[in-house]
Formats: structure tokens, sequence, C-alpha cells
């Protein structure tokens, strides 16, 4: 049996734990094995439903009462638990921050090996695994020789898509904390912004060292808010202190997947287009033709885009008239 | 507060990074070496706490002997001391890393006394395995958290007291309140890291480098090659220069049905 732990958000699977489904029906395929799945934290009938349809046969949930919100500790220690009891094949989450942070969790627990951001899996005596380094700059091939191999999918790898549709059994899960499983617990939660944010924006507007300064985003922030998107930066611009690290996309920043990413101003470094090649459409600005995120771009504009992003803003204002 | 950061010597690569021909590793002939990201973060944070709290930060490094240029930067701004595990070859996985990491931790300590707050990256640049300062943490029986872009400490430099660490999530941010002696993995964004003054730098070549061996066992994941991932060619359609573009722009956004 496959086990593919699920994260969830106010009774709703968020998009990793519909990719971590989506991977490891296939990986279940390749093991020969079966696909559940594990809720910590919760058993709501709508995630369950929705594990259902993205091919589980059995959810396991495990939601002990005194686990209010998530804990790094008491989820890690509840899937080294299962790893003992249900005793799967394999375990299997997203690499989301929290994915890959319950499945180190479990890993430390278990002093077993674990396999971070994997993008390809071939099950074996020992397995072969093809994983993410330099946040995607570069692949690694790896072995892991491991009793019960633990492995995160890369984030965005796979886009999710519903299979077979189950209606699962629900097993509830006995898991045994300890008080220090709950020092780690969130005590607080403080909302900042309402509306779209920089991962989930279906526009993005991008400035590079290229603005020139930081009352030169002005004029992305006035695109942005028009096409009903946000505005995004490179590394240069938030060590120049012009935008807060929050907007910036890449390897050490935040990974965008809109349905157009325009980029203006930005040369396009490996560590940057990183974070910005999930999106669905890249358009650049640059005056610079030979500009990495020119190249790799599916429509450019040639030129200084303190002439070019007025202009396009009021071309869309004028067709919005 | 007496606080320890654990940093790694990477590679600084530029538009690309080239493998080398066995593919055993990236190719470094040509390029500078840097701290992680994270990591300078992790070591600006902690300098900053030892300001407002006072108290000491040390760092440490297990790495090949040049590693001691990455602990000499974190000591000109603001390290005290500083401890390198030299150990030679790239056989050295999430697992083992860790192993020799918290072995050398526990001998700091039991000279120095106990850490009240342990800093890591969220991931290190290079390998981003996720997971060495969840395994040196779980190891030392201590709490941690990841993922952390926020650190204020309360208490007095005694070693008791709360640290309270901000996380990031999609619109706002998450609370971690947790007694120390702590473990924190940091992530960019935490602050901006300081450079160097000139008096740094020139205090960071007097201090004393403490050099261990570093001896573990080898986990379960091993190497047998890195690579390039395929990139999709595309061809890149100019929709033309400066302004005049801006129809053809707004064409395009139209036709994708953001406008
Ligand atoms: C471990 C590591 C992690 C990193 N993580 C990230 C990350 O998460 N995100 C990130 O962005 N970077 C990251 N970097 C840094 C990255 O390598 C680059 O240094 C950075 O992305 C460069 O930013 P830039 O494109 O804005 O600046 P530059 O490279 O200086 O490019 C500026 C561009 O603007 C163009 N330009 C200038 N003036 C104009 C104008 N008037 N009109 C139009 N175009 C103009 C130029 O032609 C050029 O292409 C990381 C580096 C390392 C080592
Ligand atoms: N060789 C090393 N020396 C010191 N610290 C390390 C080393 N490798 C990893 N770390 C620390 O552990 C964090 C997580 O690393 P990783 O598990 O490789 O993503 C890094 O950000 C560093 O703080």
């Amino acid at each position: 049996m496959l086990l593919v732990i699920l994260e969830h958000e106010d009774g709703v699977l968020v998009e990793a734990a519909r990719e971590a489904l989506t991977f490891g029906r296939t990986l279940a395929e390749k093991m020969g094995e079966d696909l559940e799945a594990a809720l910590i934290g919760s058993g709501e009938d709508s995630l369950v439903e929705a594990a259902g349809q993205y091919g589980a046969e059995t959810v396991h949930v495990a939601a002990p009462v005194e686990l209010t919100d998530y804990s790094p500790d008491a989820y890690g220690s509840i899937v080294a638990q299962m790893v003992e009891s249900l005793e799967p094949d394999a375990v299997l989450a997203c690499g989301s921050s929290r994915g890959n942070e319950v499945m180190a969790q479990a890993a430390a627990r278990l002093d077993a090996p674990f396999v971070a951001n994997s993008l390809d899996a071939t099950p074996g005596d020992d397995w072969l695994i093809t994983r993410v380094q330099w946040g995607g700059s570069l692949l690694e091939d790896v072995t892991l020789e491991a009793d019960t191999p633990l492995l995160t999918c890369g984030l965005h790898s796979v886009a999710s898509e519903p299979g077979d549709e189950q209606n699962p059994d629900v097993e509830e899960f006995d898991a045994e904390l300890d008080a220090s499983d709950l020092i780690t617990m969130v005590k607080d939660r403080v909302v900042q912004e309402a509306g779209v944010t920089l991962p989930t924006a279906p526009v993005v507007c991008g400035g590079g060292r290229g603005v020139g300064s930081a009352d030169g985003f002005g004029q992305l922030e006035e695109l942005a808010t028009l096409l009903g998107g946000r505005v995004g930066c490179s590394r240069a611009v938030t060590n120049l202190g012009w935008r807060p690290h929050s907007d910036q996309v890449g390897q050490t920043g935040t990974r965008i997947a809109p349905e157009i990413y325009i980029a203006s101003g930005i040369s396009g470094a490996i560590q940057h287009w990183v974070g910005a090649m999930a999106s669905k459409h890249i358009l650049a600005i640059n005056t610079d033709r030979e500009a990495n995120m020119v190249v790799k771009a599916d429509w450019a504009v040639i030129g200084d885009l303190h002439e070019v992003v007025p202009a396009i803003i009021e071309e869309v204002k004028r067709r919005k008239a | 507060m007496k606080i320890l950061v654990c940093v790694k010597r990477v590679p600084a690569p530029g538009a690309k990074i080239n493998v080398t021909a066995d593919g055993s590793d990236v190719d470094a002939a040509h390029l500078g070496f840097t701290t992680s990201p994270h990591e300078e973060c992790a070591v600006e944070g902690a300098v900053q706490l030892v300001e407002e709290h006072s108290g000491e930060v040390t760092v440490l490094t297990l790495g090949p002997g040049e590693s001691e240029e990455q602990l000499r930067y974190a000591a000109s701004v603001g390290a005290a001391h500083g401890v390198l595990v030299e150990v030679d070859g790239n056989g050295w996985d999430p697992q083992r890393t860790a192993a020799a990491l918290t072995t050398a931790i526990e001998g700091i300590e039991a000279e120095r006394g106990r850490f009240d707050l342990i800093l890591f990256g969220n991931e290190s640049a290079d390998a981003g395995g996720f997971q060495v300062g969840v395994r040196v943490a779980r190891a030392l029986g201590r709490p941690m958290v990841q993922g952390i872009k926020g650190i204020e400490a309360s208490g007095d430099g005694s070693g008791e007291g709360t640290i309270t660490a901000r996380r990031e999530i999609d619109g706002g941010f998450e609370v971690y309140e947790i007694p120390r002696p702590a473990v924190l993995g940091v992530m960019e964004g935490l602050n901006l890291p300081r450079y160097p003054t000139m008096k740094g730098r020139l205090a960071s070549k007097k201090i004393e480098i403490a050099k261990l061996a570093g001896h573990a066992d080898e986990g379960g994941q091993s190497r047998i090659t890195l690579h390039r991932p395929e990139e999709a060619v595309s061809e890149t359609v100019i929709l033309g220069t400066g302004a005049e573009a801006a129809a053809a722009v707004v064409d395009v956004l139209d036709e994708l049905g953001v406008l």
C-alpha cells in the first residue's frame, strides 16, 4: 500500500494534496499497490470525498482532540506511528512547506532516509529517484535504500487530475501524542491580506533591477491592479530594499503559476526562472534581446519598460472603457 | 542568549549551473562560493537577537577546509566563534550530515554550555533536502519549526524564556511560541543581511576556527548523477519594440482572457 499524506485547510484539500494524490496514483501503479490516504487533524466528509475523487481507496483519519491546529512535531509523530502500525510500502506527501517538514519530522523519528521533492520514482529493492536540487535548476538521480521509502513530490511537478472515483473506507487512526509533541502547535494565525496572493494570482507583473527604483514599481502596481493580479520581483530588487521579500519570485522566494507572468527588467537568472517556470505563459519586457528571460519567454517586447508599461496601461484602460 | 547557526558553503552560480563531465558534482571551477541565502539571513537574525538581548553567536559548518571562508564571513558580520567539521568528498547525505552536526553540537555544548537557540536554513541552496535541521533538533530532543520569517525572544539572557516565531502562509502568517532551547529553520526575508564593515572584516581574520574531524555512518540516500533538466525550447515571438508594441501585448492578454 502507498500512503499519501494529505494537506488541508478549512475543510478543503489544498492543491499540493491533489498533486500528491495524482503523483501517488502513478507511483502506486508502478508499485502494484493500492493507494490509501491519511488525513491528520480533521476527517471532514468534504476531505474524504475529495480524496476519493483522486483515487484513494481508504482514508486513515488521525484527529486527536488535543490537536487543534498544525504542529510539525505532532504531525511528524503521527506519520511515524502510521508507518509503524499500518506498515505502508511507501509514504508520499507533496513538497510544500508543510509536506517537507512533516516528512522530515517523521523520518527523524524513524531514523530513516527521506527524499524531498522527487519528480520521478522507480520502485525496487533500492528505489531510483530523480529529485530537485538548486530549487529545480538541477536534477539529482539518487538511490534510496530504506525499509519504507519516505518521499515528497516536487510542488507543481505534476498537474493535479482527478482519477477513478472511489468511495473510500474511513479508518480511524488512534494516534498517541505526548505534551512535547504539542509544543510546536500553531499558537495564533494572522490574516494579512484578503484577495489574490502571489502564489495564486492569475496575472503576475514582475519587476527586476531594470525598474530602477522603489517608485518605479508604481506602474507595475497599476498594471497588476487593472488585470486583477499581483506584483512580483527579483532578488536584486528585494536586496535593494525596493520591495518586501514576500514579493520575491524564485528559488528562495515564491513559486508562481499564473496564467501569464509579465516580467519587466528581469534578466531571468536560473534562480529566478525556477520560481517562474510554472507560469502558463510568459511575456518579457527588456532592453536586451538576448536576456535569458526574453529567450525563454513566449512573447517579448524589446524596449525600455518605463515606456512600454505605461503604454500597455493606457491600452488596457482604453479597451476596458 | 547563546545562539548557534549552521551554515553551508555552496557555489555561487550565474545564469546557468554546469555539472562536471562525470555528473558527480556542480562544476565550480570558475565559480565563487557563498553561504546559502536562507542561512545568511539566519546569521543576521542571530546577530540581531544578540545585539538586543546580549550573548554571542557561534557558526558551525560541515564541509571541506575552504568552508572556513564562510565562517569568517559570518564573523565579519558579527559571529564570535566558528567551528568547522572537516570532511571531504560529497558522500554526505542528509542523515550523515545531521549525525555529524549533532555530535559536534553536543561536543560544543559540553564545553561551553547549552545554546538557547539553534538556527538552520529552511533548506540548503544546493541539496535542498529540507531535513538536516529537523533531524538535528530531533536528535537533541528540542522543538523545531521550519519556514520561519520572523523571530522575537522574550526573557533575559539567562536561558529562560520563549521564542516567538512567524511563518508565512498564503495571505498571512502562523505564530509559534516555543520555550528555549529551541531550533528554527529560517528563510530569506527574515531580514536584510548587513554587509561587513572594514572593522568587521579585520576582526574576522583574527577569530579562531575550531576544527573537528567528521565521522558518521552513511545514510540511505546516495547520489548517482547530477544533470540539468530538459528545457522546453520556446520560439519567442517578439511583439514589437518600445511603446508601439502595447496594442499587440493587450491582444495577447485579451486572448488569454485576463483582461
Ligand atoms: C542560492 C541563490 C538563490 C537565489 N534566489 C533567487 C530568487 O529566489 N529570486 C531571484 O530573482 N533571484 C535569486 N537569486 C539571484 C539571481 O541569481 C540574480 O542575481 C537575480 O535574479 C537578478 O535580478 P534581476 O534580473 O532583477 O537583475 P539583473 O540580472 O541585473 O537584470 C536586470 C535586467 O533588466 C534589464 N533592464 C535594465 N534596464 C531596463 C529598462 N529600462 N527596461 C527594460 N529592461 C531593462 C536588463 O537588460 C537586465 O536583463 C539567487 C541567487 C542564489 C545564489
Ligand atoms: N554541511 C552542512 N554544514 C552545516 N549546516 C548544514 C550543512 N548541510 C545542511 N546544513 C543546514 O541544514 C539546513 C537544511 O539543509 P538541507 O537538509 O540540506 O536542506 C541548511 O539550511 C543548513 O542550515
